[in-house]
């Protein structure tokens, strides 16, 4: 009766990222109506500094009336459903995103295309890239949302490249050609590889090294790149942020045919915390690309109120720039909150420098390293502990045990309260567990989190080389 | 555009093919127009627009509301301390409020005699995004879909596309049934379907009709409902126009038939927006209400490709909820409507062209066969290209609404001020007169009494044959303010 997308469950919606919310739905904290209730972990939204948008607007009441010199803008707006999009409006778009990006590169308005959020843009390029049944190489872990932006309605598939702890889930050259062959043993022709950078969920920017193995990778293979770069705003500590536009022009790739291969999608819904907006773009060095995504926008354009508003807030320059400072000083200072909290309770997180969460190590509380483990211990969480924090495997990680926690959409108050929460659920685990076994285990116990420790610490060493 | 034989292989053939449409001559007219429009003091012998199904006649209502409520806007004093809530907001189901306004927004439209569920809302990106959602649904890639001929020309574009459904012309001919579609002729295309192994999914109707400006009676839709019904496949009613009837007969909706009958509810599925019920296309407001419930969750998660800006569905479910406004606006929206055709369509038979009697939507059917070389298609675009260049207004033919009789032109009233009404009716009336003119006896021909014309073969050798060029989907380029940023 209905289409085969329609009864398929490839919306990705049964896995446990959703269900994880579905429980918070049903049983939400509230400071005051509901405190011992589950407490939101698993949105990666930034909710910390929109209070500097909203005195913005409370001080420019021009934007108000949608009067401009007098001028009602009115009438023009409601009218306005060109999928061009607002001229004004993609003239601050690249402005803003060539800041982010230190000024390193320049973007041409005309190369942009607008689309209904990130969402959008993602699965508009993959029916722009490929055919129903060929694939993109995507590396792992990877945001659970891809498996239905990129794959339900267009059919493409995806086909992980494994990244592991060992390097700290960098992607390495025998990764790519891994996941290359294992597309070829499934008979599926490759078309792109798509990174998100800085990454979802791990919340570090790529190297210059990896991006240079992708770009090599994707050269050799005369295929797409994809790079999702919508947290890159979010950068909050060193090192800083390479786009992947800077590294192929520092391989000398601009005037080649190969730059017509690189495609970026971006979004305000991180970096301005305007999720609601649904603002999204693709910027692509290839016409027919931006021909073709230009006319699907028609499916899923900006709402042109939507598009003034944000062009009159981009045009401030002086308060964009503000805003990048302080947003990025408060996320800072909120990811260190998570981290220490977590180290208070034993538990370590990936080294990070971007994003609205952290990839938390949680490998030493399974109760064996298996993903049944990981899903026990994520519903004891959930549901006993009374957070919702996202799964490892539901980003398709090929390790149990590690989870995604957000950081950057709840009050200082409210993170403190779950990591206190946090710190009792271990120390409860470690009690039962000196209980069962005898004293040398709660030792050895205790020695193999000095021994993580120090490997994180000779990570965070390593890194620091990648500047 | 050229494809450079990498492009071709590098991309998809979605991206390269040209199932976008816009190839099509239907959009010379607005490149026509693009590059030379119509402004009453800085450009008055510029090409007068005419193409463009928008409804601009009640915007001030709509403004005035605004001003008088800034408390509906996140950007007033009034109303940012909501700013923070609803710029976060990106639950798919939308803002409560504005499925609840929605809802009986729709209710509203239909007199009352319908309620509609504020969980079956399911927001798309315009009509536009609702209709290729849709198809997404219920067809798959090489299922087809019956369609009215005439319709709307972007079906091909939306309806197509990305999904890969088919779309089968069901004609509507004007002589015996004034273009209103018969269980006959369904019958007709879907046996043809069947035997040529093609899966026919279901019908898709547009109800106020775009292009043809009339609404379904009572015994046509239920014979529709009868139709799927019997033959098990789904019923998508555009109803994009409800609220743009001016005159007898009222709308009647499908939701209305499906209460009084026998059928199985979930074969029905109504597309809606805002744009032009409201004038508001900026603002991309699609709506999915589907009564089948797995449509409604498979939609819902669909619809996270585009979805409304909650800044958009904040302000509306603010203005939608205000009863004594829609009151009045529904009111005032129509009888703005109902003068502005009868001054067109008079206006028109002063000089002796008939339009097919209408009661709803921003446009005319326009009856142009007696101007006709001959009944051909090729006269037709000749004819199209002579109103464009020289008469200079951009009407959109027939036969890029699927006609298949030439000579009916779509032409829109709604989309400019009274003057300019004028202007365009001048011209007409100069384009017929010179026409009268230029006459010669003529014998044997199928001339309406009243109307006598042929033209002098320089007006038609004038006819530029422009080369076909793409032209974009809706153009506002020329807004002063709008442009002011361009590079």
């Amino acid at each position: 009766m209905l289409s085969r997308k329609a009864i398929c469950d490839s919306h990705g919606q049964d896995s446990s990222y959703f269900n994880g919310w579905q429980e918070y739905e049903n049983n939400p904290y509230d400071e005051v109506r509901n405190p011992t209730g589950i407490i939101q972990m698993g949105l990666a939204e930034n909710q910390l500094s929109l209070d500097l948008v909203e005195s913005w607007l409370a001080s420019n009441p021009d934007v108000v009336g949608f009067k401009k010199n007098e001028r009602s803008m009115f009438r023009e707006l409601v009218l306005f459903q060109d999928y061009r999009g607002l001229p004004a409006f993609k003239n601050e778009l690249v402005e803003f995103m060539a800041e982010i990006r230190g000024n390193k590169v320049k973007f041409d308005p005309n190369k942009l295309v607008l689309t209904a959020g990130s969402t959008s843009a993602n699965e508009t390029l993959m029916f722009c890239l490929a055919e129903p049944g060929e694939a993109f190489l995507l590396p792992t872990p990877y945001y659970p949302g891809f498996d239905r932006d990129l794959k339900w309605r267009t059919g493409v598939e995806i086909v992980p490249i494994h990244c592991s702890s060992w390097n700290h889930f960098k992607v390495t050259e025998s990764a790519l050609e891994e996941a290359y062959e294992q597309a070829q043993k499934l008979d599926l022709k490759v078309k792109g590889v798509l990174i998100t950078n800085p990454s979802n969920p791990l919340g570090t920017t790529m190297s210059r090294e990896e991006l240079n193995h992708v770009i090599s990778f994707a050269v050799d293979k005369e295929i797409h790149i994809v790079s999702d770069e919508i947290y890159s705003g979010t950068v909050f500590d060193s090192p800083s942020f390479i786009s992947i536009t800077e590294a192929a022009k520092n391989r000398n790739l601009e005037n080649t045919d190969f730059w017509k291969h690189i495609h970026i999608v971006y979004s305000l819904s991180k970096d301005l915390g305007v999720p609601g907006f649904r603002v999204g773009m693709i910027y692509s060095n290839n016409e027919t690309v931006i021909a073709a995504a230009t006319k699907m926008s028609s499916f899923g354009l900006i709402s042109s109120q939507t598009q003034y508003l944000l062009s009159n807030i981009l045009a401030d320059r002086k308060f964009t720039r503000n805003y990048m400072m302080e947003n990025q000083k408060r996320l800072k200072k909120r990811q260190e909150m998570l981290v220490s909290g977590l180290e208070n309770a034993g538990v370590w997180c990936l080294q990070s420098n971007a994003g609205l969460f952290c990839w938390v190590d949680m490998r030493e509380l399974l109760e064996s390293d298996t993903f049944e483990a990981e899903m026990e211990l994520w519903k004891k969480i959930l549901c006993e502990v009374g957070l919702n924090i996202s799964p490892g495997s539901s980003f398709h990680c090929t390790e149990p045990g590690w989870f995604r926690v957000c950081f950057a959409n709840m009050s200082k108050e409210t993170l403190k309260l779950s990591m206190q929460r946090i710190k009792d659920f271990v120390d409860s685990i470690d009690q039962s567990k000196d209980n069962r076994n005898n004293l040398q285990f709660s030792v050895s116990n205790s020695r193999r989190r000095s021994l993580t420790k120090w490997v994180f610490q000779l990570s965070f060493f390593d890194r620091e080389k990648d500047r | 555009m050229e494809f450079t034989n990498m492009n071709r292989q590098l991309l998809s053939k979605i991206a390269t093919n040209d199932q976008h449409g816009e190839n099509s001559p239907y959009f010379d007219g607005w490149k026509a127009y693009d590059k030379d429009p119509f402004h009453p003091t800085q450009n008055p012998n510029g090409v007068i627009q005419m193409g463009l199904a928008e409804n601009q006649l009640s915007f001030d209502l709509i403004e005035g509301w605004i001003k008088k409520n800034p408390i509906a806007s996140i950007c007033t004093s009034e109303g940012v301390n909501k700013f923070m809530d609803i710029a976060i907001f990106q639950d798919y189901h939308g803002l409560p409020e504005f499925r609840n306004a929605i809802a009986k927004f729709m209710g509203r439209v239909r007199g009352g005699r319908v309620t509609y569920d504020p969980d079956r809302i399911v927001m798309s990106g315009g009509a536009t995004g609702a209709n290729e959602l849709v198809m997404f649904c219920l067809a798959d890639p090489g299922d087809a879909f019956l369609v009215p001929s005439p319709y709307y020309p972007a079906f091909a574009r939306d309806l197509r596309w990305r999904t890969g459904v088919q779309l089968l012309p069901v004609i509507c001919e004007s002589s015996k049934y004034n273009f209103q579609i018969t269980k006959a002729a369904l019958e007709e295309e879907y046996e043809k379907a069947r035997e040529a192994n093609i899966n026919v999914k279901g019908l898709i109707i547009t109800n106020p009709s775009n292009p043809l400006g009339t609404t379904l009676d009572r015994d046509a839709l239920k014979s529709l409902v009868s139709f799927v019904n019997e033959k098990k496949i789904h019923l998508v009613c555009d109803e994009i126009y409800a609220a743009t009837v001016f005159s007898q007969p009222n709308f009647i909706s499908i939701s209305e038939i499906i209460e009084e009958m026998e059928c199985d509810r979930n074969l029905f599925h109504i597309v809606y927006s805002l744009s032009k019920d409201m004038g508001l296309p900026g603002f991309r407001v699609g709506i999915v209400y589907s009564y089948n419930d797995d449509v409604v969750n498979c939609g819902r998660k669909m619809s996270s490709f585009g979805l409304v800006s909650t800044q958009t569905q904040h302000l509306l479910a603010a203005m939608l909820s205000d009863e004594e406004f829609v009151g009045r606006f529904l009111a005032e929206s129509s009888k703005r409507l109902a003068n502005r055709h009868q001054i067109f369509t008079k206006g028109l038979e002063q000089v002796g062209i008939s339009c097919l009697k209408s009661n709803a939507g921003l446009f005319v059917w326009m009856d142009l066969r007696p101007l006709l070389k001959e009944a051909t298609f090729e006269a037709e675009m000749v004819l199209w290209r002579v109103i464009i260049n020289n008469v200079k207004l951009n009407v959109s033919p027939g036969s890029s609404f699927h006609c298949v009789e030439p000579g009916w032109f779509r032409v829109c009233f709604a989309n400019m001020d009274d003057m300019t009404v004028d202007v365009a009716l001048q011209r007409i009336r100069k384009f017929v007169r010179q026409g009268k003119e230029g006459e010669a006896p003529v014998k044997n021909k199928p001339w309406r009494k009243n109307l006598r014309l042929s033209f002098s073969s320089r007006i038609y050798d004038e006819a530029i044959m422009s080369p076909h060029m793409m032209s974009p989907h809706s153009p506002i380029p020329h807004s002063p303010v709008l442009v002011r940023a361009r590079t």
